[in-house]
């Protein structure tokens, strides 16, 4: 059986959510796996990250340099092309990291590469059999994975149930040594926060959000009305800050803020997993649009099939009276 | 600077509802409206305007079917200079290892200085920029949403979570791959794609790459999609039914009852 490799993304020396889910994805795979966690970093941080993760992993492999202080994607798949095995399997969050590092690092490893991995099926000699999907989520498909020279899959964060099991008392070794030159043609300089907007979508209770099924920018006022008659506040999907119809700081999502409301009205709103990644805290979700089949009738509480060009005015009328 | 831009024809999801065939070995592709992947149409508008900046030129490339011309020319309408069909029966069942190894090829065939590509297609993997890279031992950056140019390196920024921005230098040449809202794409008409209608566009086989057939295609994929299915959900919502009065009626009293409407 392929050894398997977690690749632990941590912050001020905790680590991340996915951590315990790459463990449970792993089990998945193997169930009696031994697995390694690889923890990189710089100083008393990831001496802190490399506890949390021995709490969820039988080992702990640390990689201490300043090179690795800030983890950008170039620096640590030089690293991980160096000191892991070949033929092992590698989990990876799929967040911008892990979309950044990992497809490369299966090239430089020879190994076979899955993305955005949501469920692992089975495991049966070299063929690993997992669940993707296509087209914005609105298709799902089973993958067949040639595990013979190693893999590098990347998981869906909250994707996998992380086990309520006992915590492991993992041992951390420092591998720091095995390290060889971490030179890249790619300088990390600086983090710029995202800028603050008007209003704060964070702390309202409700939310109309707006999606691309607004189909214009004209018809913004539209969803500004229904809001005003609600006592409710406007946030959108992506696509409507692309087109700068709206503000960044009302974008909902992994790429936007992550909003906690009490109730939620996603009007013309696919979902995708990128923005429901920033929805939190179980609001009652309403789903608004004309696509029966849209993957948001299944996280939402109530669906409605229909124009929000037209359900969205006469909703407005009737609460305003 | 001399820039490549990797572009691919897709299903667009924004006007198509998505149905698997029977079969489940594809998706129902009759009467679907294709369009070019929504991250590679601004990954081409941001050639544009480097190259409109410092010089140089954009060319655009696409794996795919005879087909896949129309996007060349849509984004030769939009100001790209030249157009590359990758078309071969053998490419036909790749995996994202086979298309960046096609790829590959087609760089090695020029001189660029930076290859674009979209942060990622319609299969959602996000993979072909940053494994294209990998071969050609170029550095890579993904996600890219602003690029300033300099003479032997770029500065870039990188979209993360929350929306933050990782600033990066990175030399030349590179792969960058382009998310969505780093530019506002401009607008193609009819008019501009006639202009272009009679350019001729190259179209390159496995052979005239030097690819070998069994180094792409179904035969050299190690990850290979079984099958489409529909997966057994959850409950899902509760789909309200009636005329638009009816389900208003009842949303109202839904959201007073839960805190949506005093
Ligand atoms: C790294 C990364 C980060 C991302 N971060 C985010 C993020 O933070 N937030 C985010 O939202 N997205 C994010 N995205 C983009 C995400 O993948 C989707 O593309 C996006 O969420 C789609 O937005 P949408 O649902 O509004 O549009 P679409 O997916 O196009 O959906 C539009 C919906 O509207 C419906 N519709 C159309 N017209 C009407 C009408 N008249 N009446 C009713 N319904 C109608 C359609 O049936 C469809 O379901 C990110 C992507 C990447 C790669």
């Amino acid at each position: 059986m392929a050894q398997i490799f977690a690749y632990i993304t941590h912050k001020g020396g905790a680590v991340d959510d996915t951590a315990a889910e790459l463990a449970a994805a792993a089990q998945k795979i193997d169930a009696a796996a031994q697995v390694t966690a690889i923890v990189v970093g710089a100083g008393a941080d990831l001496d802190a990250a490399c506890q949390g993760a021995a709490k969820l992993f039988a080992q702990v492999w640390k990689f201490d340099n300043a090179a690795l202080a800030y983890p950008n994607g170039e620096v640590v798949r030089k690293l991980l092309s160096q000191v892991v095995p070949a033929g092992s399997i590698l989990l990876v969050p799929h967040d911008t990291f892990g979309m950044d590092m990992a497809p490369g690092l299966s090239i430089k490893l020879d190994a076979a590469y899955a993305a955005d991995v949501v469920a692992i099926e089975s495991l049966s000699g070299t063929e690993l059999k997992v669940v993707r999907q296509e087209f914005a989520g609105m298709a799902h498909t089973h993958i067949a994975v040639d595990i013979a020279k190693g893999a590098v899959l990347t998981l869906r964060p909250g994707s996998f149930q992380p086990e309520k099991g006992a915590e492991l008392a993992g041992t951390v070794s420092d591998k720091s040594g095995d390290a060889g030159d971490l030179g890249t043609k790619r300088r990390y300089l600086e983090t710029v926060e995202a800028e603050m907007g008007d209003v704060d979508i964070t702390k309202a209770d409700v939310l109309v959000s707006v999606g691309r099924g607004i189909e214009d920018q004209d018809n913004i006022g539209v969803a500004e009305e229904l809001a005003e008659a609600m006592g409710a506040v406007v946030s959108c999907s992506r696509p409507i800050v692309d087109a700068k119809w709206l503000e960044k700081s009302r974008q909902v999502g992994t790429s936007g803020k992550t909003v906690k409301p009490k109730v939620y009205l996603a009007m013309g709103i696919s979902g995708s997993f990128q923005h429901l990644g920033g929805i939190k805290g179980s609001p009652f979700i309403v789903a608004v649009n004309k696509n029966p089949k849209a993957p948001i009738f299944q996280v939402a509480d109530i669906g409605i099939v229909e124009n929000i060009l037209e359900f969205m005015p006469a909703l407005t009328e009737k609460i305003s009276g | 600077m001399e820039i490549l831009v990797c572009v691919k024809r897709v299903p667009d999801t924004a006007e198509n509802e998505i149905a698997i065939k029977s079969d489940g070995t594809d998706i129902q592709r009759d009467d679907l409206v294709y369009s070019v992947n929504e991250w590679d149409n601004y990954a081409v508008e941001e050639a544009i305007q480097i190259r409109d900046k410092v010089g140089g030129s954009v060319t655009v490339v696409t794996v795919g079917d005879s087909e896949a011309e129309e996007v060349l020319r849509r984004q030769m309408a939009m100001g790209a200079d030249n157009g590359i069909l990758l078309a071969d029966d053998a490419f036909e069942g790749s995996d994202g290892r086979g298309i960046a190894a096609i790829l590959k090829a087609v760089v090695a065939k020029g001189k660029y200085d930076l290859v674009l590509t979209g942060a990622q297609a319609d299969d959602g993997a996000a993979q072909v920029g940053g494994m294209l890279a990998a071969m050609l031992d170029w550095p890579y950056a993904s996600l890219v949403n602003k690029i300033d140019t300099g003479d032997k390196s770029l500065k870039i920024g990188r979209e993360i979570e929350g929306g933050n921005q990782e600033m990066n230098e990175i030399d030349l040449p590179c792969v960058l791959s382009i998310q969505t809202g780093i530019n506002e794409p401009r607008y193609v008409g009819i008019r501009g794609i006639r202009k272009v209608a009679s350019i001729e566009i190259p179209t390159y086989a496995a052979a005239d790459l030097g690819v070998a057939a069994d180094a792409v295609g179904p035969a050299a994929a190690r990850v290979k999609r079984v099958d489409y299915f529909t997966p057994e959900m959850g409950a899902g919502a509760e789909i309200l039914e009636g005329s638009m009065e009816e389900k208003i009626d009842k949303l109202i009293e839904l959201l007073k009852a839960k805190g949506g409407l005093k």
